[in-house]
């Protein structure tokens, strides 16, 4: 078992460090020695191939597969960062943060920590692009993340204020954005689709395709989104600053009579009753509620 | 068809992989097709469109699980929490047997998402068994092993592949996924015979087998699932189902996907090779009874 184990550990060292000149496997080892004695040492040869070039296959299909990932999870880090900006920090957060699930639907994780780990990975923009990474992988979320069942108006009878909880859906997250990258993602998408359905049969249109992605980085302007699912179709909806804050206040678990409290703070002397309950009537019809502990 | 323990006694037919790009197709045109194998691993989430599909399929096809990371080859402890999404969603699915593959993937936690070679050693062999236990034993439904595709071989290897695979299905009591294409890939990465292999697998615990398409470089295959079934494979296919029987047979297309009906005609090129085998049968019971 012990000897099993630590040929396995070797195993994946070799294949999950990242591909050197070429897309090749790296010519040393973490020691110094040759790759190709270290590999001929576990791996063995055969008529066509050396023990260097069986194991830069599983080299390669590793970053190939892992890479391709993120870059399906993350159009709107490309947008930003460009083709070669975007492949580093790929794979520098993927040195750093290898798998840790069975499923690669979690690969991006914990990109958002290693951003704000490893800034000079995003500079010089480094808030637009911790800002996108939470917005993508609150999609994630979004798309396949838990669903409660949703309160209906029967569970509210009888409650008050200052002690009924309610909780979002954990599917939905709320963020407070210093760029309009929902828009600026739409755009990404739309122009993805457009380039997809001109360039058909060849295989160079993908490069053209990825030089011509980039649009128009947006300008700074606070912006507060939730990403949520209806209907398990995906979407963004923009929110205005105190629904922001009462959104936010429900999700961590304050009664509703503190959540008013806390967002309507700066807005005391407007009388935003008929607002508030039209936001709630939404809300509730989009499923967003449900019980809190 | 041969329906045994290992496969849940069924007898399903010809199916196809349920693949994103024909979700459409399906739910609108209802084809019908014998039965589908889901990758595991695409529903063991929380919610949210994967289940809504899945829910859909299953009240109108017959479907067994496919995973690819249980990783029973690795050292690790089997993964606890894919312990129980797996068993969850089983129940969800009502699948007759599950499947995962002979190989390793994950150390210390951390996963390659990749289908790794084993060595083929006896100690090998155990753990791998032990965890191929512990996973039919949790999740209460049998579980067939599929032999994978290899482009490297271990110098710390006791015996060949196909003897590993023996020694695994015996000590784990369980069945065999077997997969002619990875056959067939392997014997040319390593200079095998494909027949040796086919010959000296247990073919009474053979529950389901797969074909796919591969791709040819210099040196080497790569097993791609991304081309129609070549000659060599459905001619393996013709004599794994002399061996076994015509079980449960599934056709893998996972990379340029073609359209639904392309992939379930090429399914279906089975059938041939089935009626083939019962032909020969029917012949040799005629001249064995004249």
């Amino acid at each position: 078992m012990r000897r099993l184990r630590e040929l396995q550990r070797l195993t994946a060292t070799a294949l999950m460090r990242p591909l050197g000149r070429g897309n090749h496997t790296q010519t040393k080892w973490t020691d110094g020695r040759a790759m190709t004695q270290v590999a001929a040492e576990f791996i063995k040869p055969n008529d066509r191939l050396s023990s260097y070039e069986r194991l830069e296959i599983y080299n390669r299909q590793y970053w190939f597969r892992v890479l391709d990932c993120l870059y399906d999870d993350y159009p709107g880090l490309l947008a930003i960062l460009g083709e070669r900006k975007f492949y580093k920090l790929r794979i520098a957060y993927l040195t750093r943060y290898p798998s840790t699930s069975f499923s690669l639907r979690n690969l991006g994780s914990k990109l958002e920590q290693f951003l704000t780990e490893e800034p000079p990975w995003s500079h010089p923009l480094e808030a637009m692009v911790l800002d996108m990474a939470r917005f993508e992988w609150a999609q994630v979320v979004a798309f396949d993340g838990d669903a409660k069942k949703p309160l209906s108006v029967d569970d509210l009878l009888g409650k008050g204020p200052s002690n009924l909880r309610l909780t979002l859906q954990p599917y939905i997250t709320l963020l407070n954005m210093g760029y309009p990258l929902d828009d600026f993602v739409i755009a990404v998408k739309k122009r993805k689709r457009a380039m997809r359905s001109e360039a058909s049969n060849a295989m160079e249109g993908e490069h053209k395709e990825r030089a011509a992605r980039r649009p128009r980085l947006p300008k700074p302007q606070q912006v507060f989104v939730a990403v949520h699912r209806f209907q398990n179709d995906l979407y963004y909806k923009r929110l205005t600053p105190i629904q922001y804050r009462l959104l936010a206040a429900f999700r961590d678990g304050t009664t509703i009579e503190s959540a008013c409290e806390v967002a309507l703070t700066e807005e005391a002397d407007v009388d935003i009753a008929p607002q508030l309950r039209g936001w709630f009537q939404t809300w509730m019809e989009l499923g967003w509620f449900c019980r809190g502990e | 068809m041969p329906a045994n323990r290992f496969n849940g006694y069924t007898d399903l037919g010809i199916g196809i992989g349920l693949r994103v790009p024909h979700y459409h197709h399906i739910l609108t045109r209802k084809p019908v097709v014998d039965w589908f194998e889901i990758i595991s691993e695409n529903y063991m989430c929380d919610g949210g469109r994967p289940l809504q599909v899945l829910d859909q399929i299953l009240e109108q096809y017959k479907t067994v699980q496919h995973g690819v990371s249980m990783y029973f080859g690795s050292t690790d402890r089997v993964n606890r929490e894919h312990l129980k999404r797996l068993k969850r969603l089983a129940e969800r699915t009502k699948t007759p047997f599950l499947s995962d593959h002979l190989c390793w993937g994950s150390i210390d936690g951390t996963y390659t998402h990749d289908l790794l070679p084993m060595p083929y050693t006896f100690a090998a062999a155990k753990v791998t068994a032990e965890h191929v236990r512990e996973v039919q034993d949790y999740v209460g439904i049998p579980v067939c092993v599929e032999n994978v595709s290899s482009y490297a071989e271990f110098h710390e290897s006791e015996m060949t592949e196909w003897e590993f695979l023996s020694e695994v299905v015996e000590q784990a009591d369980c069945g065999i996924l077997l997969d002619v294409n990875n056959i067939y890939v392997s014997s040319k990465n390593h200079s095998f015979d494909p027949y040796d292999y086919l010959n000296n697998v247990p073919h009474e615990r053979v529950g389901q087998i797969h074909v796919a398409g591969h791709s040819k470089y210099e040196k080497y295959i790569l097993d791609t699932h991304d081309h129609p079934v070549l000659d060599p494979v459905w001619k393996m296919y013709a004599h794994a189902i002399r061996l076994c029987g015509p079980t449960n047979t599934l056709l893998e297309w996972d990379a340029h996907i073609p359209s639904f009906d392309e992939v379930h005609a090429e399914a279906l090129k089975a059938n041939r090779f089935i009626k083939q085998v019962v032909r020969e049968e029917k012949g040799a019971h005629a001249i064995a009874t004249a």
